[in-house]
This record gives C-alpha cells, sequence and structure tokens, in this order.
C-alpha cells in the first residue's frame, strides 16, 4: 500500500465526515423552519441570518446542559447506548457512492470513502445494527415509557426490515449486482434520449414499498412509535439528556441520510443526471440534489401525516407491505426471466 | 502481517465475548455478548475473503434473529437470573458428555485442519468459496436438493408457527 493511498483515504474520511456532520446540523434547521413554514409560523429565526446559527446555539445548549443518569439505570449499558446507535450511523456513509471517478492532481479518485464489492449488504447489516442502540436505551432506563419504545421500535424493526429488504431484490434482479456504484451506472443511460432509465420507472411497486419501509425504519413520523409523545412521554430517550440526547438526534440524522442516499442509488439513478459524463464534478451536486428532495419528503411527511396506532402499524407491516413485496418479486424475476 | 493481528485482536474479542455469554447473570448482558461473538464471526469471514457470508453473519444473525431474543427478554422484563441450578443438579451428568464430544470434535477438526496447512499466498490461488456468485452458484446446481428441501422445512416452520399463534387467541 502506498503512501498516497492512505493520504487519500484519510482525506476523503474528513471531508465527509465534516460534510456529514454539518450536514446533519442544517438538516434540523431545515426540519424546524419548513414546519414552521407548513404550520404558518416562523420556526427558529433570531441566531444570525435566517436563523442561520440556530445548530451552533443548540450544540453549545446541548454540550452545557445538565448530565442525568437515573439512579437506578444500568449504566454500562445506559452510556452504551448512544454509542451502539451513532456509530453504525455513521460508518454507513463509508460505503455509499455519491459520484464517479475524478482525476484530481493526477490521480484517479473515487468518489465514495471506500469501494466494496456488496455494498448493499453492507448498508443492510450496519442499519440493522443501529436498533440495538434505541433497544439498549430503552431497557437500561429503567422506565416505564423507555421500555415501551425500546419493545416496539424491536418488533417494527424486525417488520418493516423484511419488506425493505424485499424491495430492494426487484433492482439487485434487474441490475444483477449488490455493488452501490454499479447499481447507479446501469441507470446511466436514457429512453429516446429524454427519460432517464432510472429504475423508479422500471418498478414503482418496488420503489413504493422501499419508501414507506425506510420511513419506518428511520422512526419517523407517521412510523415514530418508539417515541411517540403522546403516549410515551418521549419513548426511549426519555431519561437521556444533554449531549447524549443530542446523540440520539445525530443518529437519527445521519440514517435519515444514508436511508435518501440509498433511495437515490437504487430507484433515482444516483448522482447520473445531464451533462455528467463531460463534467464528473456534477455528480456530487446531482447526488446530493436529490438527497435534499428525500430529505425534504421527510419533513413534509412530518408536517402532514398523524401517527399510526401500534396494532395499526404491525397489521399494515405484516399483513399488507409483506405479501405486496413477495408478489413483486415474483413479478419481478418473471419480467427479467422473460423480457432481457 | 497485519492480517494477523488483525485476526488475533479478533479471535481474542470473540472468545472474550463467548465466556461473557455464559459467565453474565443478567440474559440481556449475555444477548448482547453473543451479537459481539458474530460480529466478530462476522469480520472473521470479511478477512478470509468471504464478504457475503459475513454481510449476512450481520444480518441474519446479529440483525435479526439477536433482536427476537432481546425482544424476549426485554418483553418478560428478565432484571437477573436467579439461581436455579441447584434444582438441576444431574443436568451435570448430561452436560459432561456432551461437552466431552464437542471438545474432541474440535481438537480434531484443529488436528486435521493444521495437518494440511496451507499458506496465505497459496490459498489466495483457491477459487474463492464466500463471494455471492460462487454461493449462488452452488446454491443452485450442487446444493440445489439440500437447499429445496431447506426452503420446504423453513416453510413448514413458519405455517406452524401461525397456526400456533392462531390456536392462542381462540
Amino acid at each position: 500500500m502506498d503512501i498516497y493511498k492512505l493520504i487519500e483515504w484519510v482525506v476523503k474520511i474528513g471531508i465527509v465526515f465534516l460534510i456529514l456532520m454539518h450536514a446533519l446540523a442544517y438538516i434540523v434547521l431545515l426540519e424546524r423552519r419548513l414546519l414552521g413554514f407548513i404550520q404558518m409560523r416562523l420556526g427558529p429565526n433570531r441566531v444570525g441570518p435566517f436563523g442561520l446559527l440556530q445548530p451552533l446555539a443548540d450544540g453549545i445548549k446541548f454540550f452545557f446542559k445538565e448530565e442525568i443518569i437515573p439512579r437506578d439505570a444500568d449504566r454500562v449499558l445506559y452510556i452504551l447506548a448512544p454509542i451502539v446507535a451513532l456509530v453504525p450511523a455513521l460508518t454507513t456513509i463509508a460505503v455509499i457512492p455519491f459520484g464517479d471517478t475524478i482525476n484530481l492532481f493526477g490521480r484517479e479518485i473515487e468518489l465514495s470513502v471506500t469501494r466494496v464489492d456488496i455494498s448493499l449488504l453492507v448498508v443492510l447489516a450496519l442499519t440493522s445494527m443501529g436498533i440495538y442502540g434505541i433497544v439498549l436505551a430503552g431497557w437500561s432506563s429503567n422506565n416505564k415509557y423507555s421500555l415501551m419504545g425500546g419493545l416496539r421500535s424491536s418488533a417494527q424493526m424486525i417488520s418493516y426490515e423484511l419488506s425493505l429488504s424485499l424491495s430492494i431484490v426487484g433492482v439487485v434482479i434487474f441490475s444483477g449486482s449488490l455493488d452501490l456504484a454499479q447499481i447507479a451506472k446501469e441507470q446511466m443511460n436514457t429512453w429516446w434520449g429524454i427519460i432517464p432509465k432510472w429504475n423508479i420507472f422500471t418498478q414503482p411497486i418496488g420503489f413504493m414499498l422501499f419508501l414507506i419501509s425506510v420511513i419506518a425504519e428511520t422512526n419517523r413520523v407517521p412510523f415514530d412509535l418508539p417515541e411517540a409523545e403522546t403516549e410515551l412521554v418521549a419513548g426511549f430517550h426519555t431519561e437521556y439528556s444533554s449531549m447524549k440526547f443530542a446523540i440520539f438526534f445525530i443518529a437519527e440524522y445521519a440514517n435519515m441520510v444514508t436511508a435518501s442516499a440509498m433511495a437515490t442509488l437504487l430507484f433515482l439513478g444516483g448522482w447520473h443526471g445531464p451533462f455528467v459524463k463531460d463534467f464528473p464534478l456534477l455528480g456530487p451536486v446531482y447526488f446530493t440534489l436529490k438527497i435534499l428532495f428525500f430529505l425534504v419528503l421527510y419533513i413534509w411527511l412530518r408536517g402532514t401525516l398523524p401517527r399510526f396506532r401500534y396494532d395499526q402499524l404491525m397489521k399494515f407491516g405484516w399483513k399488507f407491505m409483506i405479501p405486496v413485496a413477495l408478489a413483486n418479486v415474483v413479478l419481478v424475476a418473471a419480467l427479467a426471466l422473460f423480457l432481457f | 502481517m497485519m492480517e494477523q493481528a488483525f485476526f488475533l485482536i479478533l479471535a481474542a474479542f470473540a472468545v472474550g465475548a463467548a465466556l461473557s455469554v455464559i459467565i453474565q447473570r443478567s440474559p440481556i448482558y449475555s444477548a448482547f455478548s453473543l451479537i459481539g461473538v458474530m460480529a466478530c464471526l462476522a469480520a472473521t469471514y470479511i478477512m478470509l475473503k468471504a464478504q457475503f457470508l459475513g454481510a449476512v453473519q450481520l444480518i441474519v444473525y446479529a440483525g435479526a434473529i439477536m433482536v427476537l431474543f432481546v425482544f424476549v427478554i426485554m418483553l418478560l422484563n428478565v432484571r437477573k437470573e436467579e439461581n436455579t441450578l441447584d434444582k438441576h443438579r444431574y443436568l451435570w451428568l448430561l452436560a459432561l458428555p456432551f461437552a466431552a464430544t464437542l471438545i474432541v470434535e474440535v481438537l480434531y477438526t484443529i488436528l486435521k485442519v493444521t495437518s494440511d496447512f496451507t499458506s496465505l499466498p497459496e490459498m489466495a490461488k483457491r477459487p474463492i468459496i464466500g463471494d455471492s456468485q460462487s454461493i449462488g452458484y452452488g446454491l443452485f446446481t450442487s446444493y440445489l436438493m439440500p437447499f429445496e428441501l431447506t426452503s420446504i422445512l423453513i416453510l413448514l416452520a413458519i405455517v406452524g408457527s401461525v397456526i400456533l399463534a392462531r390456536r392462542e387467541k381462540e
């Protein structure tokens, strides 16, 4: 291994980490402002121009809040829980490609932190590890509401992980690869020069299933049962304060970014768009815009939809999502067999 | 050299976590130690270039089955295991032969593997056995029969569990 490769890695990790952390802070601001707009109020607009320094103020506030650990909490697991939630959420970003190779300082540089042959499976594996953070938090707080939140979360994750994986199978069959970069490359061309060959057009059912499951997996409205504030106080993070509370939020928003990036790569052609072939640096720009689209969709849903009841959530997952996902797999496999 | 160091670290973690599974008094700690064992195994698979196996190990065992374990432990709200071992002293009689069989099995495997030991560069030349392509090819050619039989078995298990769950309701 040559020294330049090592430098390249360190630089890429640094850049992606910095951008991600700043983006997460500003997604929170975007969410608050957009929700304000939806609900006909202003939202945070006092700190800096248009409230742009609000994330900084929030960060400082989190650091200076008093840190409370409940007396009867399981101390080891209580402290471990936010870490378990955050580490997989951030690690996942490492395998997500955000552009083609570019030529910089005479070196071919791949626009992703690292390239794995089975990056799709790696993302699934790591995100399924993230559940334990929530479960641990719920268990260790020694609080009824937290425990209920943790329980709900584990049941919800198992249910919707099935339909999530099944909805991806269709894309994998069509592109014949488990590599996210390869899947995105398969969607590079266009039909008749105008309509891009995105998977969303070839398998709309798969896309809808993926979108719904992924919203459930990231615990967002209308599937935010683990932290339903009207019935569970704050669910699994009721007992958390200060920076530990903030870490759960960072993890949740990082998971949202991962989910949006996955949706973009699998169904919306990844970083591809007009003129990307001539200017590879446009790739990350398109990629960011598409991710932003999904993030706004997330927030929009939160401003629009009420929360599911718990039994409705389970019924919907097992009796609607999974059968439809299975039927979709059969349909796509049959199409792939007879049409291609 | 670096691979060996990583392997030793992983192996140490795996053995430590495995010991922790049986030593811990609290079931939830045992469950999480087991997740640790599985994560270490997955990392070992990846180091052996069986990336697919590694990812599946994480998704299926650590990600799905263990969530069920943890779910049940949390649902029953078992804080600490009561010391009920004294009542089952006769279990020792069963445990000893089982443990002996397992140890002999492991020793036999170790002796057999070390006797036809191949160096790492030689191993690299062999066909890869753990990636998605070779596993898929194997499943649908030479191992098609066991694969189909297993899927029927799993289907039966699913039907059985659905029936059991329904009967409880009435």
